[in-house]
């Protein structure tokens, strides 16, 4: 299959590269662009771990084309610190041991941040549902439910 | 204040910033300059001789620059040296359906997807055998021509004390058939491996596993490459729970196809293969039969096991010793036997998953342990503080006990929900129940005999005072290089976030024997404490001539080395160290750890259950049943564990919350199951692991015994906390609608079954769970044709560009 030049916004920056067609948001930013903080569990949409926003709205970048987000700001957890600053939610999860084997996390990362950029406090209900579509293996989820709403009472 | 200054409090994990801002780099995050990507080609017979494997074709498709078979590698191998029955690639056989057969490496991962289906390989059927007991009659049907009985691969028999004086005492016997069904780890990393051979003739793996220096014996072993010419490098583990402990074929076909091509090979599985590489929790059959007096004391145990251990043997002996050698440690049994039996069936091989083998018993003993409490009218919890083996003693088995903290973690858990109050009283549909448990802080024994460490550390402290850890450990997300930092900050007297931590590397660090067994905190925990005291002596000698104070007045902590009587009389750590350095020369220092003798007994057999100490746990759970629907929802699970000593109580509670996670998973639902081979449900949507919404809410409570031979008092936090989780819910369900659930998973279809809401004969019943092994069940040949059929329809689908 015949590459084709692609043009993605990741994290502010633009970036130009040549991709097969039918390669996912995913194999393009892990293959092509070096941003290997997103991860695959599955590549089929079931556990969530490859979440990344697109204009601040988490979607499962193993089932995204890039084609289809065109021009539009796609966020991964290396987007997440603004320069020297962490997230508030990234220092949460260090100090709530939120993060085990960490595999899920840049997922739940970024799922958290969409939560808490639409709703500044959320219940612990409001939480469970939101990452409802992140699976972690580790934790039991109390850690990241804590983190979640310890970051919540910072931003 | 405490006496320590790093231990015992909530620090972040020192690798949490990689974690978090996606800088960790997990074995499939490895793309190296002119790597190629491999995959494997699986077998799609559960059993069959291979008569013929053609490659010509996919090794002339445009792309493809190697393919290797299992004739190219037929070395025996397998994680126990006793039991060696695999190959890295199928030779002349397959065993299951999804076993590696061929691999390929192509310029890309399409390429090399698509080459797989122009290999051909020529099968001739054999016929299957699904159950543990037609594994056990069938003499006509052999999976290894090695099994002296039918298809047993392992047969155990132990016997302790008087058992027939002990049943012939009791008041009261008890006898139980329990059937604990497999289920898998479901990582969220799936496994992954680069292979990169060199000009130099060397080979480093990096690759997700728990255990780097095995996997570096197996490798030279099977590629006939010297071990000095082999790194192994344990990435990030993705989560592992006992999956990543195995070699695995795709580690080797990456080496190979990196040595035949001297070019990097990365092979990740895609999920369904996680599922067919599997090793996890075995379904295991088991008989309890416990003799007790009228006040509930012990007389006599007889537990027998019968695993279905899949096609190969992976930690296969240990797992069936396990499953009768743990039983002892928790309440006084003055006579025990124990007869176990693992057969092969044309499965994915299991293996150990958290808990290892202990699960299952604690399992089927927990809940007749709650029987025996119904059938003599005593407080399940006041019962089992009655009859605890006590501290500082031996078990009938013969099995070292140190400290010993279930009565306490039995103490506050009533304190912390009320159980026995509540216990019988929340109405139909409502319940609570308990369960105790124990498991070991690392295996006595290492898998291959030596007299070795178990786990050695070496600690280098640079001229600015900065301080890097070695040790062969690999981080598996438990929190392992963490401890390691943990462990030596304390002794050294700097912060954890000052310590360079490097793991899992067989070149750059001392052997440790692995992720396993829950050994880390307790053996390289002891291995880098011993490494950092004797830096810490020479630091401390050089700051005590600086002060001119004696060397005992001196303290080490937060970065300063002081004066105890006279806190700022002080030198900087780093002041220390170049002062250490200039009198003793270059500050390195090697520790190690071995467990120390006598702590089990010398009969054959006797090497799988001891361990330097035993942590202790019990849970208690609160369930509610809907009556009409049959769903079991967990409402809270609150576990005590004792650990000996908390190095970092926020990881020690995401263990035990996590351990109560992955239980309660086992219980609800999850189930590797199978249909003629095939897997029924390999993919995370029909695999159903919990997520944030079925989640209960878990409590963690710390109990903290101080074992005199850990680390600091340390002991093992990982695995022993989800084995109380499991018949914990199992009573608790009883207590809700007064059915025994004999048997994993409580499903809904099984509660409206009981209920006798399922059909129109309406029947209720009072148990759920077998009665003794089923008479050869099933058609075999029935269910090759199904699998044929749906395979070969597969065959023909597969696109070829």
């Amino acid at each position: 299959m015949t590459k084709q030049l692609l043009t993605l916004r990741v994290n502010g920056e633009p970036r130009t590269v040549a991709a097969d067609p039918h390669h996912t948001l995913l194999e393009v930013l892990r293959e092509e662009l070096g941003l290997t903080g997103t991860k695959h569990g599955c590549e089929l949409g079931e556990c969530g771990a490859c979440t990344v926003l697109v204009e601040g709205v988490p979607v499962l970048a193993c089932l995204t084309l890039p084609a289809l987000v065109g021009d539009a700001d796609v966020t991964t957890v290396e987007g997440l610190a603004t320069g020297e600053s962490l997230h508030p939610l990234q220092i949460a999860f260090a100090e709530e041991g939120a993060a085990q084997c960490g595999y899920c996390t840049p997922g739940m990362l970024m799922t958290a941040k969409a939560l808490l950029d639409a709703t500044a406090r959320p219940t612990r209900a409001q939480i469970a549902s939101a990452i409802s579509g992140n699976l972690c293996r580790c934790t039991g989820y109390t850690a990241i439910y804590e983190a979640i709403e310890k970051a919540a009472t910072r931003s | 204040m405490s006496e320590f200054s790093v231990i015992g409090r909530r620090l972040p994990k020192v690798n949490s910033w990689a974690h978090l801002t996606g800088q960790a780099r997990y074995a499939d995050d490895l793309f190296l300059p002119r790597m190629l990507y491999g995959r494997l080609l699986r077998s799609t017979r559960p059993h069959a001789r291979i008569r013929r494997v053609d490659v010509s074709r996919a090794l002339a498709h445009p792309g493809v620059v190697a393919v290797v078979t299992g004739a190219d590698m037929p070395e025996k191998m397998g994680i126990m040296p006793s039991t060696q029955d695999e190959t890295a690639l199928a030779v002349d056989r397959v065993r299951y359906v999804g076993e590696p057969v061929a691999a390929v490496a192509a310029l890309d991962e399409d390429t090399a997807f698509d080459a797989l289906s122009l290999i051909q390989v020529d099968y001739e059927d054999l016929e299957p055998i699904f159950t543990i007991e037609e594994a056990l009659e069938r003499e006509d049907v052999k999976i290894h021509d090695e099994a002296k009985r039918a298809n047993v691969f392992k047969e155990v028999h132990l016997s302790f004390g008087d058992l027939e004086g002990g049943f012939a005492a009791a008041d009261h016997v008890r006898d139980d058939w329990f059937f604990f069904e497999g289920n898998t780890h479901a990582p969220i990393e799936s496994h992954s491996a680069v292979a990169s051979f060199g000009a130099d003739d060397k080979l480093t793996l990096w690759t997700a596993t728990q255990v780097p220096h095995y996997l570096h014996r197996e490798l030279e072993k099977v590629l006939g490459l010297p071990r000095s010419r082999i790194r192994v490098i344990a990435t990030p583990n993705g989560g592992a729970f006992g999956g990543k402990s195995d070699p695995f074929g795709h580690e080797f076909a990456a080496a190979l196809l990196s040595m035949r091509t001297r070019r990097p090979v990365k092979i990740t599985l895609d999920r369904e293969e996680v599922f067919y590489a599997h090793r996890g929790r075995h379904p295991v059959k088991m008989r309890i039969r416990t003799g007790v007096k009228k006040d509930g004391e012990i007389t006599a145990v007889h537990y027998q096991s019968w695993l279905d251990g899949g096609a190969y043997a992976s930690y296969g002996i240990a797992t069936t010793y396990y499953t009768g050698a743990l039983l002892t440690v928790t309440y006084r049994i003055p006579a025990y036997k124990f007869d176990g039996v693992r057969v092969y069936t044309n499965k994915p091989p299991c293996g150990p998953k958290r808990g290892h083998g202990t699960t299952q018993p604690r399992y089927g003993f927990e809940c007749q342990i709650d029987k025996i409490a119904e059938d003599l009218d005593l407080d399940p919890l006041e019962y089992r503080k009655s009859i605890l083996q006590p501290a500082n003693s031996r078990t009938v088995n013969d099995l070292r006990i140190t400290s010993m903290g279930l009565g306490e973690c039995l103490d506050s858990l009533q304190r912390a929900t009320r159980y026995s109050e509540r216990r019988g009283q929340l109405g139909r549909g409502k319940g609570i129940g308990l369960a105790g448990s124990a498991y070991i802080s690392g295996a006595g024994l290492p898998i291959y005999w030596n007299e070795m460490p178990h786990s050695g550390a070496e600690i280098r402290i640079d001229r600015g005072g900065g301080v890097t850890v070695m040790c062969g450990t690999s981080e598996i997300g438990q929190g392992s290089d963490n401890m390691l930092a943990s462990v030596a900050a304390e002794a050294l007297g700097v912060m954890p976030a000052d310590v360079h931590v490097v793991s899992g590397d067989t070149s750059l660090a001392p052997v440790d024997l692995g992720s396993y067994s829950s050994r880390v905190t307790f053996m390289a925990g002891n291995a880098v404490k011993d490494a950092a005291m004797k830096l810490r002596a020479l630091l401390v000698a050089a700051a005590a001539e600086k002060l001119e104070v004696p060397v005992d007045r001196v303290l080490a902590a937060y970065g300063r080395l002081y004066d105890r009587a006279d806190p700022a009389k002080f030198v900087t750590f780093a002041d220390a160290a170049v002062l250490a350095e200039s009198k003793h020369g270059t500050l390195v220092a090697a520790g190690s750890y071995k467990p120390p003798r006598g702590i089990g007994g010398s009969f054959k057999g006797a090497g799988v259950g001891p361990t330097p100490a035993y942590s202790y746990q019990a849970a208690v759970a609160e369930v509610t049943v809907d009556m009409d629907t049959g769903m079991v929802t967990v409402d809270k699970v609150t576990t005590a564990h004792d650990c000996g000593r908390a190095l970092n109580p926020a990881n020690v509670e995401g263990q035990v919350e996590g351990s109560a996670y992955m239980g309660y998973g086992e219980i609800i639902g999850e189930e590797q199951v199978f249909r003629g081979g095939l897997h029924k449900k390999p993919s995370l949507l029909d695999y159903k692991i919990p997520t944030s919404l079925d989640t209960p809410v878990l409590e963690a409570l710390i109990v903290e015994s101080v074992d005199e031979e850990g680390p600091f008092g340390a002991k093992e936090a990982g695995e022993g906390p989800l084995n109380p989780v499991i018949p914990a819910i199992a009573n608790a369900v009883y207590d809700a609608i007064g059915v025994r659930f004999d048997e994993t998973p409580i499903t809904a279809e099984k509660i409206l079954n009981a209920l006798g809401k399922r059909d129109r004969r309406g029947e209720q019943k009072t148990r759920i769970g077998p009665d003794g092994l089923d008479a050869g069940k099933g058609d075999p040949k029935r269910a090759l044709r199904r699998l044929t059929a749906s395979t070969d329809a597969r065959d023909r689908r597969r696109p070829v560009s």
